[in-house]
């Protein structure tokens, strides 16, 4: 890419260094990401040990404690209510994301007319686009009436209706991303198979979808960890209420609704509620930076390189 | 494949028969699932439309909001969304500055600087890893660093940088699939000529770019406008019944305020929640033509 121009002799005293200022001048724009990722790093490491330093706070009651309450009397420190809501949402997003996500990039990858296809792909995309908040308005007003209609018993936030909606946002990270490694699966391959005498249907789910596995599981674990972050959606559609319990009907909450309840309350600088965000937050981006690292390792892993 | 697959390419007709069933009904379930995802979008859209219906008008659009309902009314005293329009409009616009210099200085390093190497990698992964980063962290990293370290306060130029570092890993990526469709043949040329590194980037590689770069940057920036979590842990506003009119002046935002009144008990709120996630939507539709509209004007490719 970088071509030595080997004229640079031609070249005045003052053209040489105007090219080195500029080069370090974009040095120090690239520089500025890896400083952002140590930033938050250190940020959310300082404010989570602030937390464990106060008097009653331990380690491993935050981690086994199975009631939170950090801010309101009786005091208690157990993340496990807010990780058991963040839980609930995202195997719940998963239910519905992953079949309708995976059955969206088959049919766009091995059925669909490519016109179609030219179409459906962005509309879906559109899903992706659309501001979080709006789909905590939709969980609202739209899905949790219709729940209520079936189980009268639904309250006015639930886990199932913010399940729902986070599901549906994430649909598009799964399905483009799929049919994108599908996509990818030579037609040697499929025609192969048919030679053999598949049936269509075998060729979708015996030859491509096993060639192309590698990308679909990375944007499965893409598709979780998104929905694992996602946070106005859920603050908005489950509400704010830290428990543990079996029943989707009922209101939870997760650690990114914690961290907006605390946000929007006049908590005081250096006060627990205040550095109770940073331990829930280190906790929350330890999750999604696993979960990151291991769709990454997946795609390089086990990727079928065809030519 | 495994063996029991061969066994069954040997077949009867009335397995021929089952086979296209089976086939037919397959294709139908992958059909429905994609409509699932159409069927939602549009339920979304009406919903927000059917609420709204009625309550978006002029003085929604230039009108401080209210606590009290019937000022939102038509006849009423006037009460509406653009302390948090206007905020929106400037932190989008000082957020692009940023974005801008940030996100094209660092694609352009990776791109026309950086060797082949380790370092380069690693940043690299780096940028894809900041990309997964849920965006309230980056409010708290906002709060942590903007607003108290750098004592900034819950001000407009807070919010504006942590949106800034929450998409520039998206635009950096976008810019560098820019530089990189620029043909190498054209690079070579310039240097040719007897020009510098730095003029070819200037004259020859950026006005070839640029349609790709600004078509990725406007939509990172149509994902920063409706972001509310980052802002909100900033400390953005939720009552502020003017707008902001400097950098360190505190600021609404149309999320934020959308979220609060989502959250208020009466009914009559719901629908104006609606009517400002129409304002909301009707910016990002602006913002997204805008892209697309680039991208087809000037890309060869199309």
């Amino acid at each position: 890419m970088s071509v030595d121009p080997g004229i640079t002799a031609a070249t005045s005293a003052v053209e040489d260094r105007k090219n080195d200022l500029v080069r370090y001048v974009f040095a120090s724009c690239a520089l500025v990401t890896v400083l952002t990722t140590a930033a938050i790093v250190l940020v959310l490491l300082e404010g989570a040990v602030a937390f464990f330093r106060f008097p009653d706070v331990t380690v491993l009651e935050y981690l086994r404690g199975t009631e939170w309450s950090p801010v309101i009397r009786p005091r208690s420190y157990g993340v496990l209510p807010l990780i058991w809501g963040t839980l609930v949402i995202t195997v719940g997003s998963a239910l519905v994301a992953i079949p309708v996500g995976t059955a969206t990039a088959i049919y766009l990858s091995e059925y669909a007319d490519p016109d179609v296809r030219k179409y459906l792909k962005p509309t879906l995309e559109v899903l992706a686009g659309i501001p979080t908040i709006v789909y905590g308005f939709f969980a609202l007003s739209f899905i949790t009436p219709i729940i209520q209609r079936l189980f009268p018993q639904t309250g006015t936030f639930n886990a199932a209706a913010g399940a729902i909606v986070v599901g549906v946002m994430i649909i598009p990270m799964v399905s483009s991303l799929s049919e994108d490694a599908m996509s990818a699966v030579p037609d040697s391959l499929r025609n192969a198979a048919y030679g053999l005498g598949a049936t269509k249907v075998e060729v979708s789910t015996r030859v491509v979808l096993p060639a192309a596995l590698s990308g679909i599981v990375a944007s499965y674990i893409l598709a979780l960890s998104r929905a694992i972050g996602e946070t106005m959606a859920v603050t908005l559609a489950v509400g704010m209420t830290p428990r543990i319990t079996a029943n989707p009907l009922e209101s939870m909450q997760t650690m990114t609704a914690y961290m907006v309840q605390i946000g929007i309350s006049d908590v005081s600088v250096g006060s627990i509620g205040y550095q109770s965000l940073f331990a829930v937050g280190l906790t929350l981006f330890a999750m999604t930076l696993a979960m990151n690292l291991i769709s990454l390792w997946i795609r390089s892993r086990y990727r079928e390189e065809y030519q | 494949m495994s063996t029991e697959t061969d066994g069954s390419f040997v077949d009867g007709l009335e397995d021929i028969e089952r086979k296209r069933l089976y086939g037919r009904l397959f294709v139908a379930v992958c059909f429905a699932s994609t409509l699932v995802g159409v069927v939602a979008l549009v339920a979304l859209l009406a919903d927000v439309l059917y609420e709204s219906w009625g309550w978006v008008s002029w003085e929604f659009l230039t009108y401080p909001p209210s606590q009290a309902v019937e000022n939102f009314l038509p006849g009423g005293r006037g009460a509406g969304i653009y302390p948090a329009l206007v905020g929106s409009i400037f932190l989008i616009a000082l957020t692009a500055v940023f974005t801008v210099f940030l996100g094209v200085g660092a694609a352009i390093y990776l791109e026309e600087y950086a060797a082949e190497s380790r370092l380069k990698s690693f940043v690299e992964a780096n940028i894809a890893n900041l990309a997964g980063v849920p965006s309230i962290v980056y409010g708290l990293l906002g709060l942590a660093i903007f607003v108290r370290w750098f004592q900034l306060g819950a001000s407009l130029i807070a919010g504006a940088l942590t949106l800034t570092l929450l998409i520039l890993p998206i635009v950096i990526v976008s810019s560098q699939e820019a530089l990189r469709a620029v043909p190498d043949s054209q690079r070579q040329a310039a240097y040719g000529v007897g020009a510098t590194k730095w003029q070819v980037i200037r004259d020859v590689v950026l006005p070839r770019a640029l349609p790709g770069i600004m078509t990725g940057t406007i939509l990172s920036l149509s994902r920063a406008i409706g972001e509310t979590a980052p802002i909100l842990m900033v400390g953005a506003s939720t009552s502020l019944f003017v707008a902001p009119d400097g950098l360190t002046s505190p600021f609404s935002a149309m999320p934020m305020t959308i979220f609060e009144w989502a959250t208020l008990p009466e009914a009559e709120f719901q629908h104006i929640a609606a009517a400002g996630i129409v304002v909301l939507l009707t910016i990002l539709l602006l913002m997204n033509a805008t892209a697309i509209l680039i991208r087809n004007r000037y890309d060869p490719r199309s």
